[in-house]
């Protein structure tokens, strides 16, 4: 039954609504509850344009979103160990895998891609929050460790996209462990003098943010993201008092000094574009210097001959 | 007096009627001596059994015994000349987490770990052994200064996990802990955990990442406490009991999966029967991983500390 029901169902479902059709028009957006043309949605980047709530993308479209011309590869991530521990709770996790697999069209919870950003080589690593809450695994942390090599090898800045409830249970001490092995990665690209941003979306909690995702060069938040170590409830149930408002929204870390910016979708690109200018071209650029005429020296009492004395070239 | 778990029911039972008959022996009845001696026998067959054979959940209640020895006890017994270091020297003094120099069987060494406190007023004080971000920056500081000087990182650690709460989330909970585990991997010195009770989630991998990683027999080491684990899997606290089991929090499933190096053997009915043999044996064992990794240069002990990180998980339990 669960098989049928997690597996074989799903997929021909998939196959019969293989038309690029929505189920929905309209979308209402949860935060306004406005209803939203599926069409405007979309040319919103996800954004509500009513409220400016910023939705969950997937981790494809974020890719899209960040590269030149929404162009990129991505890699091929390697084999890990599949549950490992065998965990079953409610339901097996090795079929709430594959259930992940069969509705998100994806193998794990993250993409790594590169591609270009204002022309230079760049890699992403893109959590996606549709597959299992977005939580670190083995994979997952392979996958960061394979991003890391991938920059380092490509001299090209990296940046990771956590959208993420933590650490994935059902992979017990595992996933805690990828903790330590994803600050490995981020030291990898900054042995490599090369820059290490973190764009946070919602949500970036638990595990993810206590790792990789606080260690950025660069901090940047979308509006309104959850960003945080504990969850609202099991602090709710500790200090028994209702939270304030706007607590471990984006903006709220923003004002605690824990990220640098808070960034529009619509502009993430473009902000990212500039500080990696920033950082890449140092100087002013190269002055036009004149080139000694050569052949005549002598006769004018030119004595350094035909390279310059100051050592200019 | 012994406080009991629920499993020890029957072991509780007999210890008292063997306290019973030790009262009755004063009457001067001559074989009342030897049905004591044979009731003990049978007592300690009782607890050597049960502590044999005990589930993930047991285990659990075993780890976080409020009779275990906990940092400070340690401290006493193993360190010389102990001088506790306070304050991150950004915003506060974290008791949750203790920290200082000392002696341990002639090393000076960085010696840091969880408190969870002994009493009420000691638990309150120390916030139960729940770090806030200053507890970790504190840990961070103190880990630059065994850099500084060379000395050996030895670390305790005994948490239910770092301290979920409002404060906390506002000064950085999260950027604390990630930025210990940097500096950890970062370290050219030996460093050494133990877990000596609980090994809660982030909170403990944030002193934990370390050349050698050792557990005591029962002691856990989780991603998540099997309750909370249980609430969200299973939407509800009943099934803390699988959960712990599904979990593979055991210091034994552990060693499997290759993620600590050694475990650590209580004596018979756990440390909290035998206190100073735990402590003792966490003495020697300690001991034994400095003299081998002092051997090694920083940057050899550098870099063997991410390799064991980066080689795990490649090891699963069959």
């Amino acid at each position: 039954m669960n098989w049928i029901s997690n597996f074989v169902r799903p997929k021909i479902r998939a196959l019969v609504k293989k038309a690029e059709v929505p189920d929905n028009l309209w979308h209402k957006c949860p935060a306004c509850t406005q209803m939203i043309f599926h069409r405007e949605l979309e040319a919103s980047l996800k954004v509500c344009p009513h409220c400016g709530h910023h939705m969950r993308v997937r981790a494809r479209q974020r890719l899209q979103l960040l590269f030149d011309e929404g162009k990129y590869t991505t890699v091929e991530l390697p084999e890990t160990q599949i549950d490992p521990l065998r965990f079953r709770d409610r339901k097996r996790y090795a079929d709430r895998l594959r259930e992940a697999t069969a509705t998100t069209a994806e193998k794990e919870a993250i993409l790594v891609a590169h591609g270009r950003m204002d022309g230079e080589a760049t890699v992403i690593a893109a959590f996606d929050f549709a597959f299992m809450g977005g939580s670190m695994g083995l994979a997952v942390g392979d996958g960061l460790l394979a991003a890391a090599r991938l920059a380092v090898m490509q001299e090209a800045p990296l940046i990771v996209v956590p959208s993420s409830g933590g650490a994935r249970m059902q992979e017990g001490i595992l996933s805690l462990m990828q903790m330590p092995r994803t600050v490995i990665a981020v030291e990898q690209v900054k042995e490599a003098g090369l820059p290490f941003f973190v764009l946070l979306t919602d949500p970036t909690t638990g595990g993810v943010s206590a790792s990789f995702a606080m260690l950025g060069d660069i901090a940047i938040a979308e509006p309104g993201a959850v960003i945080g170590f504990a969850g609202q409830r099991v602090i709710e149930e500790t200090i028994r008092e209702t939270l304030p408002e706007g607590f471990q929204r984006a903006e709220y870390l923003l004002e605690h000094g824990m990220v640098d910016m808070v960034v529009h979708r619509r502009d993430l690109r473009e902000t990212i574009i500039n500080l990696f200018r920033l950082l890449r071209d140092k100087r002013p650029p190269a002055a036009v210097v004149q080139l000694p005429q050569t052949g005549t020296g002598s006769k004018h009492g030119d004595s350094t001959g035909g390279t310059s004395a100051d050592g200019t070239v | 007096m012994h406080n009991f778990l629920d499993f020890e029911k029957p072991i509780a039972e007999l210890e008292g009627k063997i306290e019973e008959l030790r009262h009755l022996s004063d009457d001067g009845e001559i074989n009342i001596a030897e049905e004591v001696a044979k009731l003990q026998t049978k007592a300690d067959r009782l607890l050597r059994q049960s502590y044999a054979r005990l589930t993930a959940w047991q285990k659990t209640q075993v780890a976080r015994h409020p009779d275990r020895p906990r940092f400070s006890d340690y401290v006493a017994d193993l360190v010389e000349d102990f001088a506790p270091l306070a304050g991150d020297r950004l915003f506060a003094e974290d008791r949750a987490i203790i920290g200082g120099i000392g002696r341990f069987r002639g090393f000076s060494a960085v010696i840091m770990g969880q408190e969870k406190g002994a009493d009420t007023t000691g638990r309150v004080k120390h916030n139960f052994g729940m770090a806030r971000p200053e507890g970790y920056r504190k840990a961070q500081r103190l880990m630059r200064l065994a850099e500084r000087f060379n000395l050996p990182v030895i670390c305790l650690v005994d948490t239910s996990g770092a301290y979920p709460g409002v404060g906390a989330e506002e000064r950085g909970q999260a950027e604390a802990i990630a930025r210990c585990i940097e500096i950890s991997l970062g370290l050219r010195v030996p460093m050494i955990s133990v877990v000596i009770g609980e090994g809660g989630s982030g909170g403990a991998i944030a002193i934990a990442t370390a050349n050698r990683v050792l557990m005591l027999e029962h002691s856990i080491y989780s991603v998540i406490p099997p309750e909370g684990c249980s609430s969200i899997l299973w939407r509800n606290g009943e099934h803390a009991q699988d959960a712990a089991e599904a979990l593979k929090l055991t210091a034994q499933d552990l060693y499997k999966l290759d993620v600590i190096d050694e475990i650590v053997p209580e004596p018979l009915g756990g440390a909290q029967r035998g206190r100073r043999e735990a402590i003792d044996a966490v003495g020697d064992a300690i001991e034994r991983h400095l003299f081998e990794l002092c051997r090694h240069d920083g940057a050899v002990l550098r870099q063997k500390r991410r390799d064991k990180f980066l080689q795990m998980g490649t090891k699963g339990l069959s």
